[in-house]
């Protein structure tokens, strides 16, 4: 079989771009330490998620380690419970870990313009866990079809000052500065204004 | 060489010594396998019409340049259906007629049963009939269908009955074509043991193995759950489960999308281009490439998906990688086949050729153009295999943008192309209008390169993809390159200017339909000149598909079974999500 002699150099060209590619993946997540939505987050039964152990009722609560906050979203027809009628707020300079899930359809859970982007699937717990360096202000949009209101579906993050930060007042938060495991936290990503 | 007697003759000696039966159309050589590509185009150029008015309708809408014609509730019945026509119908309505063609053509001999083949293709239109009813029987209020699910149709959204037995039996009929022109090959196999197959047919073959394969998990998907739960013979499901059953089917669809393309620059686009193929055996070896890889991907668009460890997304993107090697190998093929064709033609240069290709006939210029956008296509591609840069786009414009330039472009354009060249000679009728056709290409393409360019900037910027009005109330976009207005205008004249072209393309089409016969010579024969490396001194292994075909399980039940078993193992219906109808 005759293979001709730029076809072969082409051919090398191509697994060489190949092999680089895959080494940037890699080196992303084994290197830079970025890691993927996974099976960490656990599972819930949909019309009770808070019945079991992988989510609790929608707010902001301080994490194991001092800096360190767990966010539960939840994303449904058509909010997101905190983010829509009052703002998710976490201090700068903080390492937040999102837990976002569904009680009824697929939606998404994406911080505008940052690499914080999952789905919420109904039965599974996605967690994502980011650091905020700066105060700032993201807006949040469901970005996957959810139903005849979707596109209403937004809301707002606030990163503001640590001295401006009072506490884990998220909504419905009834269990304010209690200590809970993050293990479930594994993921991390980077959301600052480097990501643009 | 097969026909070394052919290389010292002067060119006209080509054209005219062409055989007679070439010069015959096709029509005329093999009535039936004409009629069935026949029908099988008319209602994929249906569905590109259909599909062609929703998406201007949605290019206007979601940009707020005009919203008087629906509202935004409407606009995912709109947005169903500009993805199921186009994707599904207008597609593989295509690829059943060109393979049919391609079959007949390559084994020079009609397909054995003109009942049977008129069967799939009755099946498959009354599949795609009830879909279509349930889709736009949502824009009407008094009828109780309604389809707005999308084209992926995620559950636990719910659609009409309707919708899941349509897709069920047009799925049935794409098998029942298959095993129609596999059953031409087996009679052409008994008459010829010795000869290697025809290319044409060893492309059909391979793509409809993949097609086996991967349509499987919509099978199960569709069968098993979703029309049992739209007829209330279940309460749940498990989401995951099924949206991983459905990506088992969707990666590899793009391929089915793209290889009937590939099959004409691969077979036909040499021939435009005045030259011949440069190399038959490479060609296996890519048709070869999809078949393995195809289907071990499907997790690479469920990166953001929770419930998937991350090792299995990590198969999937090491696996969607190694698919750049027989996209590549083609873009040297196809490139170095048109080289070849303008040399032939008297061009000159390293790049000055590319002056002496007949840029003025449609079906090349389509091609040429349609294979330009997909190299464009193919990095802004990369940028979504890359597992942790995706988060970026993730489900914002950037990738409607990038499909736009695959199936819409690569796969759309490449049809309309081929098509001018394809339909004469299954009907007999010169085509008509030929200025227009001249101009289409043209028009697609500056149509697609201002509206996809658009889409990729504002996906960076977050602006999310499904969505009626990507206008929001508590934050603004900021986009990195250009301004969300100046964004907003590209796609709006782009989608006007690709509904234009698609309309342009039809009134050809419908054009030359009803012209009569004998109102002039065709321009075109069928006859495709024998490829510089030919297929007789490659390995004979080449052309055993059966052993290709378990490789490719093998792959795909490591890429897939442990995942899958994982998600049944707490039983099938666990997390139980009740359905939503929508």
């Amino acid at each position: 079989m005759h293979v001709h002699r730029f076809e072969r150099l082409w051919l090398v060209g191509t697994l060489a771009l190949i092999v680089l590619f895959i080494g940037t993946v890699t080196y992303g997540a084994v290197g830079a330490g970025y890691g993927m939505v996974d099976a960490t987050g656990g599972q819930v039964d949909p019309t009770d998620t808070t019945g079991g152990e992988n989510f609790r009722e929608p707010g902001v609560y301080n994490g194991s380690e001092p800096n360190h906050y767990d966010v539960y979203v939840e994303a449904k027809q058509f909010l997101f419970v905190p983010g829509t009628s009052e703002p998710i707020r976490v201090p700068a300079n903080s390492t937040v870990t999102f837990h976002v899930t569904s009680p009824d359809v697929i939606h998404g859970f994406e911080v505008v313009g940052t690499n914080i982007n999952t789905m919420a699937v109904p039965g599974q717990v996605a967690t994502v866990t980011v650091e905020f360096d700066e105060p700032d202000e993201y807006g949040l949009v469901c970005n996957e079809y959810c139903g005849s209101g979707h596109h209403t579906m937004e809301g707002t993050l606030k990163v503001v000052p640590e001295s401006k930060y009072n506490g884990t007042s998220g909504a419905n938060d009834t269990s304010s500065n209690t200590t809970m495991s993050a293990g479930n936290a594994t993921s991390t990503a980077t959301a600052t204004n480097e990501v643009n | 060489m097969a026909h070394p007697h052919k290389s010292d003759r002067p060119q006209a000696y080509e054209a005219e010594g062409t055989r007679l039966k070439d010069r015959l159309a096709f029509v005329d050589r093999y009535p039936n396998a004409a009629r069935i590509t026949r029908l099988s185009l008319s209602v994929s150029f249906t569905a590109l019409a259909i599909g062609a008015l929703l998406g201007i309708v949605q290019a206007l809408h979601r940009t707020n340049v005009f919203r008087g014609l629906i509202s935004s509730v409407d606009y995912y019945s709109v947005l169903t259906g500009h993805g199921v026509l186009l994707a599904l119908f207008f597609t593989i309505f295509f690829l059943t007629g060109i393979f049919t063609w391609g079959t007949s053509r390559s084994l020079g001999r009609e397909l054995p049963s003109p009942r049977f083949s008129l069967a799939w293709f009755l099946l498959m239109l009354s599949g795609a009939v009830m879909t279509s009813t349930a889709i736009f029987g949502g824009l009407v209020g008094q009828i109780p269908f309604s389809a707005d699910v999308l084209y992926t149709f995620y559950a636990p959204l719910q659609a009409h009955p309707l919708f899941y037995a349509g897709l069920a039996a047009w799925l049935v009929g794409t098998w029942l074509a298959g095993a129609d022109w596999f059953r031409t090959y087996y009679r052409w196999r008994q008459d010829n043991p010795d000869e290697r197959i025809p290319l044409q047919m060893f492309m059909i073959m391979t793509t409809m193995l993949m097609w086996y394969i991967a349509t499987l998990g919509v099978a199960v998907e569709v069968l098993v759950f979703l029309l049992p739960l739209s007829l209330g013979l279940i309460e749940s499901v498990d989401p995951l489960l099924t949206r991983t059953l459905f990506w088992f089917f969707g990666h590899p669809v793009v391929y089915f999308w793209l290889m009937p393309a590939y099959f004409a620059w691969y077979t036909v686009l040499p021939k435009l281009s005045g030259g011949r193929l440069f190399s038959d055996p490479l060609a296996r070896v890519v048709f070869i490439l999809f078949l393995l890889l195809s289907t071990p991907v499907g997790f690479h668009h469920q990166y953001a998906d929770p419930g998937v460890p991350e090792g299995f997304k990590f198969i999937a993107m090491t696996n969607t990688m190694f698919l750049l090697l027989p996209s590549f190998l083609t873009a040297f093929t196809v490139v170095a086949s048109m080289e070849y064709g303008a040399r032939q033609r008297g061009g000159t240069g390293y790049l000055g050729w590319l002056k002496s290709l007949p840029w003025g006939n449609p079906a090349f210029a389509g091609c040429a153009l349609a294979g330009m956008m997909f190299a464009a296509g193919g990095f802004s591609g990369i940028i979504n295999a890359g597992m942790n840069i995706n988060s970026l786009i993730h489900n914002t414009l950037w990738v409607p943008g990038h499909f736009h330039l695959t199936v819409g472009t690569a796969s759309a354009l490449t049809m309309m192309a081929i098509s001018y060249w394809l339909y004469p000679q299954i009907t007999g009728k010169r085509l008509q209008f030929y200025g227009v056709a001249q101009i289409q290409p043209f028009v697609w393409f500056i149509g697609m390169g201002l509206m996809s360019n658009a889409m990729h900037r504002a996906g960076l910027a977050g602006v999310p993809r499904r969505t009626a009005e990507p206008q929001y109330q508590q934050f603004d976009f900021a986009p990195v390159l250009g301004s969300m207005s100046e964004m907003r205008l590209q796609i709006a004249i782009g989608g006007s200017l690709l509904t234009l072209g698609a309309l342009m393309f039809v009134f050809v089409m419908v054009g030359t339909w009803l012209a009569e016969r004998g109102r002039g010579q065709l321009r075109v024969d069928s006859h495709l000149p024998e490829p510089i490396s030919g297929a007789a001194d490659s390995p004979q292994v080449l052309d055993n598909v059966k052993l290709w075909f378990l490789i490719a399980v093998v792959l795909v039940a490591i890429a897939y079974g442990f995942p899958i078993y994982s998600m049944v193992a707490d039983g099938v219906f666990n997390p139980a999500a009740p359905s939503f109808p929508v």
